[in-house]
C-alpha cells in the first residue's frame, strides 16, 4: 500500500505564497514585480516576506502604471525572464488591457511563431468585501474570450500552491485569477505538493443527477449547494473547471451526458460571459443528452453594490444555487 | 538643437565622426533610401500590403541604429523599417513582412530586433522589460525604442518614461519627431515645442538633435547609448526631421499640408547634406555613388526574388502560432481549414 502523504495545514494565500517562494528558489529567471509587492508584502499579504528573503531585484515594487508594470513584463519576458506580475486586482487590470489582450496575446502570432510570451500576470478577482462597483469586477470569463492567454481560477488550496509553476513553465502569456474571499480559505496539502494539471477540470463532488459547473470563488458555495440537495436526495455532480481557457468540455461533457441536467454558477455577469460560452457549448455538443434546458445562477447584471447585504443579493449565493438546481431536477420531460 | 552640417550640407565645424564612418552612415542611408522606393514601387504594383515609408528619416533611423553594438536590442515601431535593417534585419525579410507574409514576421534566430509595432506607444513599456532583463541575465545590453511626435501623446509613452526612470533602465527613447501624425501637426498634438522637454519631468536627459543630420544623430544616439551601458539610466533622443511621404501607402497627405512645406524639407534632405560634406572633403564622387547604387539595386532584385520565391503560406496555418501548443478547439479549426 502507498503510504500516505504527511497533510500540512494552510491558507490559500500562504499556498500562493509557497509557489512564488519555491518558484524564486527555483529559477533565477523568475521575479516578482507589482505595486505594494516589496516591503508592504501585497496588498492581500500574499508576498509578505518574500522581499526579505529575495532583495529587491526580485521582489520589485512599481509605480502606479499598470499598463507600464505590465507592458514591462511583456519585455522581460520576450528577452527570456519569467516574470510574475502581480496586479493588485483585475478590476486596475483595464488599465493595462491593451498590453494583455493586444500584445502579450498576439506577440506570437505576430512575430511568426518566433516570440513567446512567457509571463504570469497574478490578480485577485470577485466581490464579497464591501469594495463596491469599481472594485468587485469577476472580468476572468471576459478574459477568457481572448485566444493566446490561458486562464486559471483556482479555487482551492492544492491548485493555489500547485498552478504557478506549470504556468511559468508555460510559454504562452498566464492569466492566475484569485478569488479574493479564497486568501483566508485553509485547507490541507501534502507537505511536498507539487505542479498540477493547468488543462483540466475536475469533479470536486460526485453525483449522477445534476452537474453543477463552477470555478473559483463559487466553488465553495456550490459544494455547500451540493450537500443541502443530498439531504433532498439529489445527486449533484461538481465540476471546477480550474481553467477557463482553454475550456476542458471533455470533463464537463463526460458529466452531463451521465447526468442530463447541467447548471451553471459563475460570479461573472451573465449576458454573454463563460457562462454563455459553456451553455452554447452544451447546446452544440450534448443536445440530445439534456433532459433540461441548460441554467445559469451569475452575478446580477448590476454594478456590484457597497452595503453588505445589497452585495450579497448581487452575487451567486447557496439558497440561490440550490433553488436554480431544484428547477432544473423539477423540469417536466 | 544639436548639429554639425548646415541646411546645406557644409559643416559647421569639425565632425566627431571618422571618415570610415560617415562613409559607412551615408552608404546605409542610400541603401535605406533605395529599399524604400522599391517597397513603394511593389505597393504600387499590387505586390506589398500597405507600407509606411521613411522617407527623409533616413539620418534618424541610421544615426541611431548605427550607435547600437552586437548584443543591443530594438524595439521598432512601425516607420522603422530602415532601422531595423541596418540592426540586421535581412532585406527579404523585410520585404516578406510588409507583405503580410508569416514566413517574414519570424526574424533570424539570434537578432535582437522585436516585430515592428504597430499599436502606437505600446511597445514603450515593454522595451523597458525588454532592457532591464539584461541585468538579470548580467548582460550588458542596451536596448534603444522608436516613437513618434504623435506616440508621445499616448499614456504609454508616459507611464514607459517615468518606469524606465525609476528603473533606471538602459534604455535610449527615440522620438522621430517628423511633424505629423497622419494629418495632426505637432502643434495640435502638445503645446511644447520641443518633445525633448517632455523627459525633463521625468527626471532624464532629452535632447533635440537635427533629425536629417546623420553626424548629429548617431553622435547624440552613441552618447546615450554609451550613458545606458555604464549605468547612468535611460535617456531620450529627440531628432526632428520630416515625414516626405504620406503616412503610409494608403494616405494622401494633399488633404492636410501643402506643398510648399514639403519643398521646404526636401531641401534640407538628410543624404544630399552627407554627400555634400563627403564631397566636400573629396572623399566621394559621381563614380562612387553610381557604383553604390548599383550595388543597392542588385541587393535589392536578390531579396526581392528570395521574397517572391517563398511558398505561399495555407490558410490552416493562422492557427499555428496562437498558444504555442495547439488546443483540442484550434485542433480542430486546424483540420477544418486545411479540409476545406
Amino acid at each position: 500500500m502507498p503510504v500516505a502523504p504527511t497533510l500540512v495545514k494552510t491558507t490559500y494565500r500562504e499556498a500562493v505564497r509557497a509557489a512564488m517562494q519555491e518558484a524564486l528558489e527555483r529559477d533565477d529567471r523568475v521575479f516578482l514585480m507589482g505595486e505594494d509587492v516589496g516591503a508592504y508584502g501585497g496588498c492581500y499579504a500574499v508576498s509578505l516576506g518574500l522581499l526579505e528573503e529575495f532583495g529587491p531585484e526580485r521582489i520589485r515594487d512599481t509605480p502606479l502604471s499598470e499598463s507600464a508594470f505590465v507592458g514591462a513584463g511583456i519585455g522581460a519576458a520576450l528577452a527570456g525572464m519569467r516574470p510574475i506580475v502581480e496586479v493588485m486586482t483585475v478590476n486596475f487590470s483595464l488599465l493595462a488591457l491593451d498590453q494583455i489582450l493586444n500584445n502579450a496575446a498576439t506577440i506570437l502570432h505576430m512575430s511568426g511563431g518566433q516570440f513567446n510570451v512567457p509571463l504570469v500576470i497574478r490578480m485577485a478577482t470577485g466581490a464579497g468585501r464591501q469594495l463596491a462597483a469599481q472594485h468587485s469586477h469577476s472580468l476572468e470569463g471576459w478574459y477568457a474570450h481572448i485566444p493566446g492567454i490561458r486562464v486559471l481560477t483556482p479555487a482551492t488550496v492544492e491548485d493555489a500552491r500547485g498552478m504557478l509553476w506549470p504556468a511559468l513553465m508555460d510559454p504562452d502569456p498566464v492569466l492566475i485569477f484569485e478569488n479574493a474571499l479564497l486568501y483566508n480559505l485553509e485547507g490541507e496539502i501534502a507537505e511536498d505538493a507539487g505542479p498540477v494539471s493547468i488543462d483540466q477540470a475536475i469533479v470536486r463532488h460526485s453525483g449522477t443527477d445534476i452537474t453543477l459547473i463552477t470555478y473559483g470563488g463559487s466553488l465553495g458555495k456550490t459544494l455547500q449547494a451540493a450537500k443541502e440537495l443530498q439531504r433532498d436526495g439529489i445527486g449533484a455532480e461538481v465540476i471546477d473547471l480550474r481553467t477557463l481557457r482553454p475550456l476542458d468540455m471533455g470533463t464537463v461533457l463526460a458529466s452531463v451526458r451521465k447526468t442530463n441536467r447541467a447548471l451553471i454558477v459563475d460570479e461573472g455577469w451573465r449576458s454573454g460571459g463563460i457562462s454563455a460560452e459553456i451553455t452554447t457549448r452544451l447546446v452544440e455538443e450534448a443536445f440530445y443528452d439534456l433532459d433540461a434546458p441548460v441554467a445559469r445562477v451569475c452575478s446580477e447584471e448590476v454594478p456590484i453594490p457597497y452595503a453588505k447585504h445589497m452585495e450579497e443579493a448581487a452575487i451567486p449565493q447557496v439558497p440561490k444555487i440550490v433553488a436554480a438546481a431544484r428547477e432544473v431536477m423539477g423540469f417536466d420531460e | 538643437m544639436i548639429r554639425f552640417l548646415s541646411d546645406d550640407g557644409t559643416p559647421t565645424g569639425d565632425l566627431p565622426l571618422s571618415e570610415t564612418e560617415l562613409l559607412r552612415g551615408y552608404r546605409a542611408m542610400v541603401r535605406g533610401r533605395l529599399v524604400d522606393d522599391r517597397m513603394v514601387v511593389l505597393q504600387r504594383q499590387g505586390r506589398m500590403s500597405v507600407y509606411p515609408s521613411f522617407r527623409g528619416q533616413e539620418a534618424a533611423q541610421v544615426g541611431s541604429a548605427l550607435a547600437l553594438e552586437a548584443g543591443d536590442w530594438m524595439i521598432p515601431s512601425y516607420r522603422e523599417s530602415c532601422a531595423a535593417i541596418e540592426h540586421g534585419l535581412p532585406l527579404h525579410q523585410l520585404i516578406l513582412y510588409w507583405r503580410a507574409h508569416p514566413a517574414g514576421w519570424h526574424f533570424p534566430q539570434g537578432l535582437r530586433l522585436l516585430p515592428f509595432s504597430i499599436p502606437i506607444a505600446t511597445h514603450l513599456p515593454q522595451a523597458v522589460g525588454v532592457s532591464v532583463a539584461g541585468r538579470y541575465h548580467r548582460e550588458p545590453w542596451v536596448a534603444m525604442t522608436f516613437v513618434g511626435d504623435g506616440g508621445t501623446s499616448e499614456g504609454d509613452f508616459h507611464e514607459a518614461l517615468n518606469f524606465a526612470a525609476v528603473m533606471n533602465a538602459p534604455l535610449v527613447f527615440v522620438v522621430q519627431n517628423n511633424g505629423w501624425a497622419i494629418s495632426v501637426p505637432t502643434h495640435k498634438q502638445m503645446k511644447n515645442t520641443k518633445i525633448a522637454d517632455r523627459a525633463r519631468g521625468y527626471g532624464i536627459p532629452g535632447v533635440v538633435v537635427d533629425g536629417n543630420d546623420l553626424v548629429a544623430v548617431w553622435y547624440a544616439a552613441r552618447e546615450a547609448v554609451r550613458r545606458a551601458r555604464a549605468g547612468k539610466g535611460p535617456a531620450l533622443l529627440e531628432a526632428v526631421t520630416y515625414r516626405m511621404s504620406p503616412h503610409t501607402t494608403s494616405d494622401d497627405p494633399k488633404r492636410y499640408r501643402g506643398e510648399d512645406e514639403v519643398e521646404r524639407w526636401a531641401a534640407k534632405d538628410p543624404i544630399m547634406r552627407l554627400r555634400t560634406a563627403l564631397e566636400g572633403r573629396g572623399v566621394w564622387d559621381d563614380a562612387q555613388e553610381a557604383e553604390l547604387r548599383r550595388s543597392v539595386k542588385a541587393e535589392i532584385e536578390e531579396a526581392v526574388r528570395e521574397a517572391n520565391a517563398s511558398p505561399e503560406p495555407a490558410p490552416h496555418e493562422i492557427v499555428e502560432q496562437v498558444f504555442a501548443e495547439m488546443t483540442q478547439d484550434q485542433k480542430w479549426a486546424w483540420e477544418a481549414l486545411r479540409d476545406h
